[in-house]
This record gives C-alpha cells, sequence and structure tokens, in this order.
C-alpha cells in the first residue's frame, strides 16, 4: 500500500497517485511553484500557465530512448547480416512500413517516419502502466519530490498534445492538396449538397474536430482505466494483490500494444483521407 | 486533469522526434532493408543462374561425351578397315611375289634344264662322233660330217 502513508486514506492514497507533478504560477499564494496537495496547493488551482513536470520528463525520457535504439541501428545498418536488435528495429520499422503502405497511397515522406514515432513512443509511454504503480512515486517521494504520475498517456495533456499535432497535420495536408477553397468546399458541400450548406457544415466541422479529441481520449481513457486499476489493485492486501495484478498486467500488455497500434493505424486513416479528394 | 502547458510541450516534443525520425532514423533503415532485399533478390538470381548454367554444362558435358564416343567408334572403325586393306595389300603382295618367285624359279628350271640339255646334246654329239671315229676306224672329217652330227644331236 501507500508507501509515506500512515495516515493516508484510500480517497488521499489515489488522488495522490492520480496528481501530476504540476508547476506553475500559483494565483493563490502568488508564486511559481509545485502542487502541494497537503497544504491546500490542487492541481487544479494554477490555470493553463502550468506545466506537468513528470509527464514532460517520462515523455521526453522515453522518447529520446526510442531515438537512442532506433538512431544506434540506424546508424550501424547495414544491408549485411543484421544483429539482434537491428533485426528487431528492423522487423518494428518493416510492420510500420506495411501499414503505412497498405493505407496510405500517396508520396509523402513525412507519413511512414510520424507513424514509428507514435507507435514506439505511445508504446513506450503505455508500457510504464506495467511498473508496479507504488515504485516510483515511492522512490521520488524519498528524493523529496512530492508527485510522480510515470506514465504520460495517462495525462490528456500528451494525448491532446499529439493528436492536435495530428489535427494540424490533417488541415495542413487538406490545404495542400484540395487549397482552401477545396477543403472549404469539403466542409461545406458533403454530405448534403449546397442547399444544406450550414448544416453541412456544422457536421464535417464536427467530425473534423472529433477525429483528434477521440483519438486523444481514447488513448487516454484506456490507460487512465488501466492505471486506475492496478492503484486499486495496490490497495488490496499485499498477499492478495498478485491475484488480480498479475492477469491485468498480462490482459494489459495487449492494451498498450493495441491503443499505440491504434493511434498509429488511425494518424495514418486520417492523414490519408487528408490526401483524399472528393 | 488539468489542460494546461502540458498539452504545448508535449506537441513540441513530438514534432521534434518525428522530425529527428524523418530525417535521421527513417531513411538509413529503410535503406538497408531495401539494400538488403536487392542483395537477397541477387543472390537468388545468381544461384537460379547458376543451376541453369551447371544444367547447359551437364547437357554439353553428355554431348561432348556422345561425341567423342561417336568419333571414337569412327577412328576405330577407320583403323580396322586400314587394318584389314594392309593385311588384304599384304596378302596380294605376297602372293604376287611368290608368283613371280615362282616364275623365276621355273626360268630356272627351264634354263638349266636347256642347259643340261645343251651340255648332254654337246655331250652326245661329241660321243656319237668319238664312237663314230671309233668305229670307222678312221679320221672323220668333222668339218665334213658337222651337219650330219648336228642333225643326230638335234633327233636326241
Amino acid at each position: 500500500m501507500a508507501s509515506s502513508g500512515d495516515t493516508l486514506t484510500s480517497s488521499e492514497y489515489i488522488s495522490h497517485h492520480l496528481t501530476n507533478l504540476t508547476f506553475g504560477y500559483h494565483e493563490g499564494t502568488d508564486s511559481w511553484r509545485f502542487v502541494d496537495t497537503s497544504h491546500g496547493i490542487m492541481p487544479e488551482d494554477f490555470g493553463f500557465w502550468a506545466i506537468h513536470v513528470d509527464t514532460m520528463l517520462w515523455s521526453i525520457g522515453l522518447g529520446l530512448f526510442f531515438i537512442w535504439l532506433f538512431k544506434k541501428v540506424a546508424n550501424a545498418a547495414t544491408s549485411g547480416v543484421p544483429g539482434s536488435v537491428q533485426n528487431f528495429v528492423e522487423s518494428i520499422v518493416e510492420f510500420v512500413d506495411d501499414n503505412v503502405n497498405s493505407i496510405f497511397h500517396y508520396k509523402n515522406a513525412l507519413i511512414a517516419p510520424l507513424a514509428l514515432t507514435i507507435f514506439i513512443w505511445v508504446f513506450l509511454m503505455n508500457l510504464m502502466d506495467l511498473v508496479p504503480v507504488d515504485w516510483v512515486p515511492f522512490i521520488a517521494q524519498e528524493m523529496g519530490v512530492g508527485y510522480m504520475k510515470m506514465v504520460p498517456t495517462t495525462d490528456p495533456n500528451a494525448t491532446l498534445g499529439m493528436a492536435f499535432s495530428v489535427f494540424f497535420l490533417i488541415v495542413y495536408y487538406s490545404i495542400k492538396q484540395k487549397g482552401v477553397g477545396g477543403f472549404l468546399a469539403e466542409l461545406s458541400f458533403m454530405p448534403l449538397g449546397k442547399w444544406f450548406l450550414p448544416f453541412n457544415l456544422f457536421l464535417e466541422v464536427v467530425g473534423l474536430l472529433a477525429k483528434p479529441i477521440s483519438l486523444a481520449l481514447r488513448l487516454f481513457g484506456n490507460m487512465y482505466a488501466g492505471e486506475m486499476i492496478f492503484i486499486l489493485i495496490a490497495m488490496l492486501p499485499f498477499w492478495a494483490q498478485w491475484m488480480l495484478s498479475v492477469p491485468w498486467a498480462l490482459f494489459h500488455i495487449l492494451v498498450i500494444t493495441l491503443q499505440a497500434f491504434i493511434f498509429m493505424v488511425l494518424t495514418i486513416v486520417y492523414l490519408a483521407m487528408a490526401h483524399d479528394d472528393h | 486533469m488539468n489542460i494546461n502547458l502540458t498539452i504545448i510541450g508535449q506537441a513540441i516534443s513530438f514534432a521534434i522526434f518525428v522530425m529527428i525520425c524523418m530525417k535521421y532514423i527513417w531513411p538509413p533503415i529503410t535503406g538497408a532493408l531495401a539494400e538488403r532485399k536487392k542483395k537477397i533478390a541477387d543472390g537468388l538470381d545468381a544461384a537460379d543462374r547458376a543451376q541453369r548454367d551447371l544444367e547447359l554444362a551437364q547437357e554439353k558435358a553428355v554431348a561432348d561425351m556422345r561425341k567423342s564416343k561417336e568419333e571414337a567408334a569412327a577412328v576405330i572403325e577407320q583403323a580396322n578397315k586400314r587394318a584389314n586393306q594392309i593385311v588384304d595389300e599384304a596378302k596380294e603382295k605376297a602372293r604376287e611375289e611368290a608368283a613371280r618367285l615362282v616364275t623365276a624359279a621355273k626360268a630356272e628350271i627351264d634354263q638349266e634344264a636347256n642347259r643340261a640339255r645343251e651340255t648332254l646334246r654337246a655331250d652326245v654329239a661329241a660321243l656319237v662322233v668319238a664312237g663314230a671315229e671309233k668305229i670307222l676306224e678312221a679320221s672323220v672329217d668333222a668339218n665334213a660330217h658337222a651337219q650330219l652330227v648336228e642333225k643326230l644331236a638335234a633327233e636326241l
């Protein structure tokens, strides 16, 4: 159970685990500071101009790990007999490449690297879910850091940040392929023809915005729920936890891979749709 | 679950990672993959070609062997023919030689016989003359009676 929690209640334990290490300008105390719920500095008091330090650290760290690993292989990549790491990386690259080729039929040098980055990065961030929920927060607390949420994809900021980047690309490529007029026409004259323009526009804009939102919230929701269940399991007596945590972790291996894959595939699909001329 | 600057931070790091991946990771790996694919295809091609070459070489070897066998057979046949010819020629020559020898021998024999006959005739003539001289007890003019003696000798 909770590491430092002699007097910690269940709800305090849960909310502690769900609080990001937020840093920002706190209006109530008129100072730049970290979140500290025990002293009434609540995360929701910070407003927009705050940052989740743990989310950023873990996501950038994992991103750097991805870059480091793949860069190492890329530097040493030969057409000869591949080593085991090279083989592993190449099989991932080929898997992503196959997916991109089967969905996306235009010439665009960005899509495949984008898909690879999404797949590996999201997978790595999701993978942090399998680290026992108390370990890292405990270590952080011992080091004097009050909060440490180590799964960036359980932070909607992370998933929305990626999804809106994808959304930006959708709009960019829509306009690039069809021109501003073409893009607006697509929004206005589908699906019911020009006499229903306001209706069409409403429908299409909602559909367009739903893409990044659903992309982000699907990933966030799945990971948040998974994390939540791990936290709840962690509140059981220690000798009973394995009965639930082991099956859930095994199942979660599937979920984290699947969610990373879905995020990647949907990104490719959306960008392919952006390239499609109706 | 507060939306804050993190969303922008995440978008920026996402963009940076995608750019690094696009520039430095994707091209070398896919390049190596494509190159290896090509190498394997080339290797398989080469193996196919080698197999075909081998088959061709085997066919050629078989054909060559058959040809040399035929040639050898022809040579042997020719040699046999030539040998027979030589034997025939030798036989012919031997026969001719034998015939020549026989003829020569016959001629010599005839010659010898003639010579013997001549000698005999001369001897007989002399004998006859001597006999006649004895009978007549008188000297016979050999010259006068030569014609007679000759006639006698010829009758022998």
